[in-house]
């Protein structure tokens, strides 16, 4: 139990663990995820999606740091590009996305993803 | 030169297709011209062939030499391209010509698509020439369906209201036949192909006529082959029971076209009996009981034939029954193997061939002014067209078979034979020329005799052109039945060599 | 003049009337007259040769003068049917009939059928005729014969249907050709057994045939060959001459025109039979001559009461001639060749009188056929009443006509024969012949010459007739005087090969097993005939004795029916005949209705023989059609059923479920699974979720 507890990185005096990171990272995703299902406004599932990216890039930066990089220098730096990869990604999705959105509101006059069903039988 | 006669004779009538088909397709007359310029040039090349054939100088292979033509046409499966003409095929062909010239003016009652008419009729003459010379039995087939072709689409365009069924009707029926000719061929391909030695005449009539390739196989099998053949030619002739297109056939066809089916095509069956079914399997045509019940099928024929005739209303259909009948003689007079009776079945072709023809161009006659063959709905023909009433007497009465006429010399020649072969089946068969008398006189009665009718007054008597058809088959059928030795004598000899095969 | 003249003259009476047959049947239309006088003068040449060979055949002592024979229709290389030319005192006499008769009716045509719609086609008709009956005659064997023998029934048919608007005249011309096509067909396959067993047929081979045995194999039944080739060319005989049971054409025949019932129907073409009959008499075995005798024996008798009773003056004429050719046909049955061929010539002199006399009095009575509108015509045309007079006289036998001299020699050789070997019928049947004759001419000669007129109308526009119909018949009426005088035709032909040849066949001994009297009469019937050919019977008492009671009989025979006609036709003053026939007619009711149907032999024939073929013509014509037919029709149905069982089974199993199946399996799942696209994101995150949420726990699961 103290080696779990302790891998969360709340002992200060064991160095903060793997497992640290991955808890942040889950709790993230989960709230993303959350946020896509639970809200209705666009925006806010945007939003959701943003957050779950997120967990993905602590994720990239943790494994890393926690062992992708290679002795013989062959991981070097793989974690921090793909996470410069993923914000860009990111950045370009919501770019995307917030002119879909844009879109969707002239055209409904709402934002609403539940209003906006017309591929429904 | 008379290395090329056949080929000539055969082929120039796709010439005048040709040309026919360069015409243009409303200048009527410059077709009918063609055509009949082509047909006589043919009719005046047929007349040499029987000035150049002497009969009594025939090549060891039994045709004759001076027209043989042999040449390697399809090397793989050794088809040669192969004319030859011996007594029988020449004077068939004679008549073929003759008649196919004649029948050309009756065409000029077609009044519709007159090209395609002549064309199609045309390409039809290429076909019977090639079938009655081709010695090659891969080429007589390739003829033998070439005609059957024109003839489907000259009755089906051409026809009368039931065209379309009767068509059909003949276009099936023969190709059944063919059918069985085809598997027959088959068979010989492939027994004498199998031997390198003499795969190169797998299609040689006269080397499977002298050698007999099946001479050593089961009787079955050479029985199978033989009644092959047979069907395959008898639904041509016809022979009951395979007649029923017949009568089908000549009345929807156009007149033209009926003189050539009753004239022409029918002898085709009874040359190919004779020039393919006998020789090829002698054992089994000389077997008693094939002999017997072909002869007796002849019987029926005529008798069955002469019946139906007898019990017709429509005119032509009398006219179609009344061939059933007369190609009874043909049969009975080969299935007896004598020499009277096979002479006289040849002389019967001819004769039939010129009395039919006659027979439905004067059908025709009547029908292109009346519309209809209702033989109850004429009557007192006689007084409004009295040059066609003579006419018909003539043609009427050579079929009936009176003496000192085509028909009476085939008649006794094939009674004389087939006597010596059965005293009471000809003694019964003679009825037959009892049958023919009453159904002709009754026909003559009812259609020319009695009063004129109102309905008929202003029908015109025969025209040039029907005399022009009329008047030269009615010479021929009296100067055959006064001079047969003129037809005969050209045959006799091929019908000695045609026996030997069945000397026992 | 010697044999190759004879032959050139034969040649020319063949031809001529042939070239002018078929000049005429080409352009009769453009002749002058429609070539009647063309037709006329070319048989006063064909005459006048005839004449010439007859009475060279006289001055050579002769028989046979010419015999020509030559090739014709080769049946194989070796066989070869011959034909040819025969000229001798029979065929001589017969020319002369032939064309002298020919003559006399173109000549009587002349006025008869004046304004005729048909003149010239009928002038080709009797052309035609002649032409087939002269080659006929001329024949030297059986084919030849055969070819004109049905060619003159040809002729015969076109003469008889020449009015042929009128249904009963188109009836009577098939009834005549089918009759006689029936016989010829009998006739047909003697041929053909002569060929079968002899090889040839020329008169002279069958003769050698019979003399060698060729023919007496075994044939049919127990008859040996040579008696069913005679019977089979008898049967041709009846045909043509009308004998019972084929005598049924004849009287229809009068249909036709009065001088071609003149020509063909009296004088010469019926009498072809008994030509034929002549001419192969020694070819026929005894059991034929036994049938032959019989069956002529019966037509005379048979026939000549059917005249008794009969009105039309042409249908007694016509009953009276198929009686009368019986008598011949007996005559040469009992083996009298002379007596039957004698005849033949002398009744065809009269009864071409009497059908010329007859048709001038139709012609002048406006073609008014029935007795009973007759009477009295003596007055308006003396000179055809008297000539006809004269034939009938001669027809009834009386003396010194042409008729006596024939009859009466008919008569001694069946008594003759009757007396040494029995057979009473023919006896009976030839002197009741004699006496029914006698009395049905008396009785036309009075219903039509004499009495009261019965119809005043017609009798007063009544005329003699113009020097074209007169003329034939003062030369026939003469010749019916003196064509008799006598019994020159025995002497014309004195020695007969083929008699000789049956007496010897006789002698040696044929045997045949048919009938036990059939040898014992063969020798008799050589034994009369010989003595016939000889000259009435000097040599044989019996024979002598009979021929003397013969003509005693047949005298008064004559005489008595002469007097029963004059007792029953004969007006008095008061009108009245001395018997009354219409008493004997009811008193004899069931007797008279038989003979005026003529023994109900036309409907008899009709039912039996033109129905069925009629009924058996329909079956098989709708056999054909219904069951043949069907049979084609039905295997083109069964094609056709075929064709649809597979193509069902191509739409519905191969395309139907496997092609268009599977693409319909796929639509119809897209389909329902349609529903779960709802277009909400948020459900679909869900659910992915889910899924995962599943699928880990499946794993976690597995892995544990």
């Amino acid at each position: 139990m103290n080696e779990l507890v302790n891998s969360w990185g709340l002992n200060p005096a064991i160095p903060v663990g793997l497992n640290a990171y991955l808890l942040v990272a889950a709790i993230l995703f989960v709230l993303g995820l959350i946020a896509c299902m639970a809200r209705r406004n666009a925006i806010g599932i945007l939003i959701g999606v943003e957050l779950i990216i997120n967990a993905a890039i602590i994720n990239f930066m943790a494994f890393w740091r926690f062992g992708g990089s290679q002795t013989d220098g062959s991981g070097a730096l793989v974690g921090p590009l793909f996470g410069v990869f993923l914000i860009l990604l990111a950045a370009c999705e919501a770019a995307v996305a917030l002119a879909i959105l844009l879109s969707l509101y002239f055209n409904f006059g709402t934002i609403e993803v539940d209003s906006i069903h017309q591929m429904e039988r | 030169m008379d290395k090329m006669l056949l080929t000539l004779i055969t082929f120039l009538p796709l010439a005048g297709m040709v040309a026919v088909l360069l015409a243009p397709g409303k200048a009527h007359n410059l077709i009918r011209g063609i055509a009949v310029v082509t047909s006589g040039v043919v009719f005046a090349l047929t007349c040499w062939l029987w000035w150049v054939f002497d009969p009594t100088a025939l090549a060891s292979h039994g045709y004759d030499a001076r027209t043989w033509i042999e040449i390697p046409w399809i090397n793989s499966f050794h088809v040669y391209y192969r004319f030859g003409v011996d007594g029988l095929s020449t004077l068939l062909i004679v008549m073929t010509g003759f008649l196919s010239f004649l029948a050309t003016f009756v065409g000029f009652s077609v009044k519709k698509q007159v090209k395609g008419f002549y064309a199609l009729y045309m390409l039809l003459m290429t076909g019977m020439f090639g079938v009655f010379m081709a010695l090659d039995f891969f080429l007589f087939y390739v003829f033998w369906e070439l005609m059957l072709l024109p003839m489907y689409f000259l009755i089906g365009i051409w026809g009368g209201p039931r065209k379309e069924y009767a068509a059909i009707k003949f276009f099936i029926y023969t190709l059944l036949g063919s059918v069985l000719i085809l598997l027959v061929m088959i068979a010989y391909y492939f027994q004498v192909a199998a031997d390198p030695k003499t795969a190169d005449f797998a299609f040689n009539i006269p080397w499977l006529v002298a050698n007999q390739p099946f001479h050593g196989a089961s009787p079955a099998f050479k029985h199978l082959l033989f009644w092959g053949l047979f069907i395959g030619f008898a639904i041509k002739v016809p022979i009951f029971p395979f007649h029923t297109w017949l009568p089908d056939a000549h009345v929807e066809a156009p007149t033209a076209i009926s003189v050539i089916l009753a004239g022409v095509l029918l002898k085709m069956g009874g040359y190919g009996i004779l020039r393919f079914n006998y020789p090829l399997l002698p054992e089994v045509g000389s077997t008693d009981w094939v002999m017997w019940f072909l002869a007796v099928l002849g019987v029926v024929n005529i008798i069955y034939g002469a019946f139906c005739a007898l019990g017709q209303t429509d005119f032509k259909r009398l006219v179609a029954y009344s061939s059933v009948s007369h190609m009874g003689y043909v049969l009975l007079g080969v299935a007896v193997l004598k020499e009277e009776g096979v002479n006289g079945a040849i002389f019967q072709m001819f004769a039939h061939g010129l009395s039919s023809a006659m027979m439905f161009m004067l059908v025709g006659v009547l029908y292109d002014r009346a519309h209809h063959r209702e033989i109850a709905r004429f009557g007192g023909i006689a007084t409004q067209m009295p040059v066609y009433f003579g006419l018909a007497v003539v043609g009427f009465f050579a079929s009936l078979g009176l003496p000192a006429m085509v028909g009476f010399i085939g008649e006794i020649s094939v009674f004389l034979g087939a006597f010596k072969y059965s005293m009471p089946l000809t003694a019964f068969a003679t009825l037959g020329m009892l049958l023919t008398a009453g159904y002709i006189l009754w026909t003559m009665q009812r259609v020319y005799m009695g009063n004129p009718k109102p309905q008929y007054a202003e029908f015109p008597d025969a025209n040039k052109w029907e005399l022009i058809s009329l008047v030269p088959l009615a010479a021929t059928c009296i100067l055959f039945g006064v001079l047969p030795a003129l037809a005969m004598n050209i045959y006799l000899p091929s019908t000695q060599l045609f026996l030997k095969m069945f000397a026992q | 003049m010697n044999d190759q003249l004879v032959l050139n003259l034969a040649c020319v009476i063949f031809l001529l009337p042939l070239a002018c047959f078929a000049l005429m049947a080409v352009f009769h239309e453009r002749i002058p007259r429609h070539g009647d006088w063309l037709a006329t003068t070319a048989l006063g040449v064909t005459l006048a040769c005839a004449i010439a060979i007859f009475v060279h055949a006289a001055m050579t002592g002769r028989n046979l003068l010419v015999n020509v024979t030559f090739d014709w229709l080769p049946l194989g290389m070796t066989n070869m049917l011959k034909g040819g030319i025969l000229v001798d005192r029979l065929t001589a006499v017969m020319l002369v009939v032939v064309t002298l008769v020919s003559f006399l009716v173109h000549l009587f045509s002349v006025g008869y059928m004046a304004g005729d719609v048909r003149y010239g086609r009928y002038y080709c008709g009797l052309l035609l005729f002649t032409t087939s009956m002269l080659g006929l005659v001329l024949a030297n064997n059986l084919i030849y014969l055969y070819i004109f023998w049905e060619l003159v029934g040809l002729s015969s048919y076109l003469l008889i249907g020449h009015w042929f608007e009128k249904k009963s005249a188109s009836d009577a011309a098939i009834k005549a050709f089918i009759t006689t096509r029936l016989g010829d067909v009998g006739m047909f396959i003697g041929l053909m057994i002569c060929y079968w067993k002899v090889g040839s047929l020329q008169y002279a081979d069958l003769f050698a045939a019979v003399q060698n045995g060729v023919l007496s194999g075994q044939g049919f039944a127990g008859y040996d060959w040579q008696t069913l080739a005679g019977l089979g060319i008898f049967f041709g005989a009846m045909g043509k001459s009308a004998q019972f049971p084929l005598h049924v054409w004849l009287p229809d025949a009068m249909e036709g025109p009065t001088p071609v019932s003149a020509l063909i129907h009296a004088a010469t073409m019926v009498a072809a039979g008994v030509y034929l009959t002549g001419r192969l008499l020694p070819f026929f075995s005894p059991p034929t001559l036994i049938f032959i005798a019989y069956i002529g024996g019966i037509t005379a008798i048979f026939a000549a009461t059917i005249a008794l009773v009969q009105d039309d003056i042409k249908k007694v004429l016509a009953y009276s001639t198929v009686s009368q050719l019986g008598y011949m046909i007996m005559a040469l049955g009992v083996g009298g060749y002379v007596s039957g061929l004698f005849h033949l010539t002398t009744h065809a002199m009269f009864k071409a009188c009497l059908f010329l006399g007859s048709g001038a009095v139709i012609h002048a009575m406006h073609h008014e056929q029935s007795m009973s509108q007759y009477g009295g015509l003596r007055h308006k045309m003396p000179w055809t009443a008297t000539f006809y007079i004269m034939a009938t006289l001669a027809l009834c036998g009386v003396p010194p006509f042409a008729g006596f001299w024939s009859k009466d020699l008919i008569l001694g050789d069946t008594l003759a024969f009757t007396m040494q070997h029995g057979h009473w019928f023919l006896v009976v049947a030839g002197f009741g012949t004699a006496f029914l004759t006698a009395f049905y001419m008396t009785r036309q000669v009075f219903l039509t010459f004499f009495g009261a007129p019965r119809n005043e109308h017609k009798f007063e526009h009544a005329h003699e007739v113009a020097w074209q119909m007169l003329l034939p018949l003062v030369i026939l009426g003469t010749l019916s005087l003196v064509g008799g005088l006598g019994g020159w035709f025995e002497k014309y032909n004195p020695k007969l090969d083929g008699i000789t040849q049956i007496k010897a066949i006789a002698e040696a001994g044929y045997q045949s097993p048919l009938v036990a009297t059939a040898v014992a009469a063969a020798h008799q019937v050589a034994a009369a005939a010989h003595e016939g050919a000889e000259g009435a019977g000097e040599h044989n008492p019996v024979v002598a004795q009979a021929h003397h009671t013969a003509m005693v009989l047949s005298i008064v025979l004559a005489f008595a029916g002469i007097g029963l006609g004059v007792l029953m036709y004969r007006e008095r003053k008061n009108g009245k005949a001395l018997l009354n026939p219409d008493a004997l007619a009811r008193a004899f009711r069931p007797v008279y209705v038989l003979l005026w149907n003529k023994y109900f032999f036309d409907e008899i024939y009709n039912a039996v023989f033109v129905e069925t073929t009629h009924i058996a013509a329909r079956v098989c014509a709708v056999f054909d059609r219904l069951v043949i037919d069907s049979v084609v029709n039905f295997a083109g149905l069964m094609g056709k059923v075929g064709a649809f069982v597979v193509d069902m089974l191509d739409r519905l199993v191969v395309d139907g479920l496997m092609v268009n199946g599977s693409a319909r399996a796929a639509g119809f799942m897209g389909n329902e699974l349609s529903y779960a696209q709802t277009g909400r994101v948020r459900q679909y995150l869900l659910l992915m979720v889910l899924g995962i949420l599943a699928l880990s726990g499946v794993v976690l699961v597995l892995i544990k």
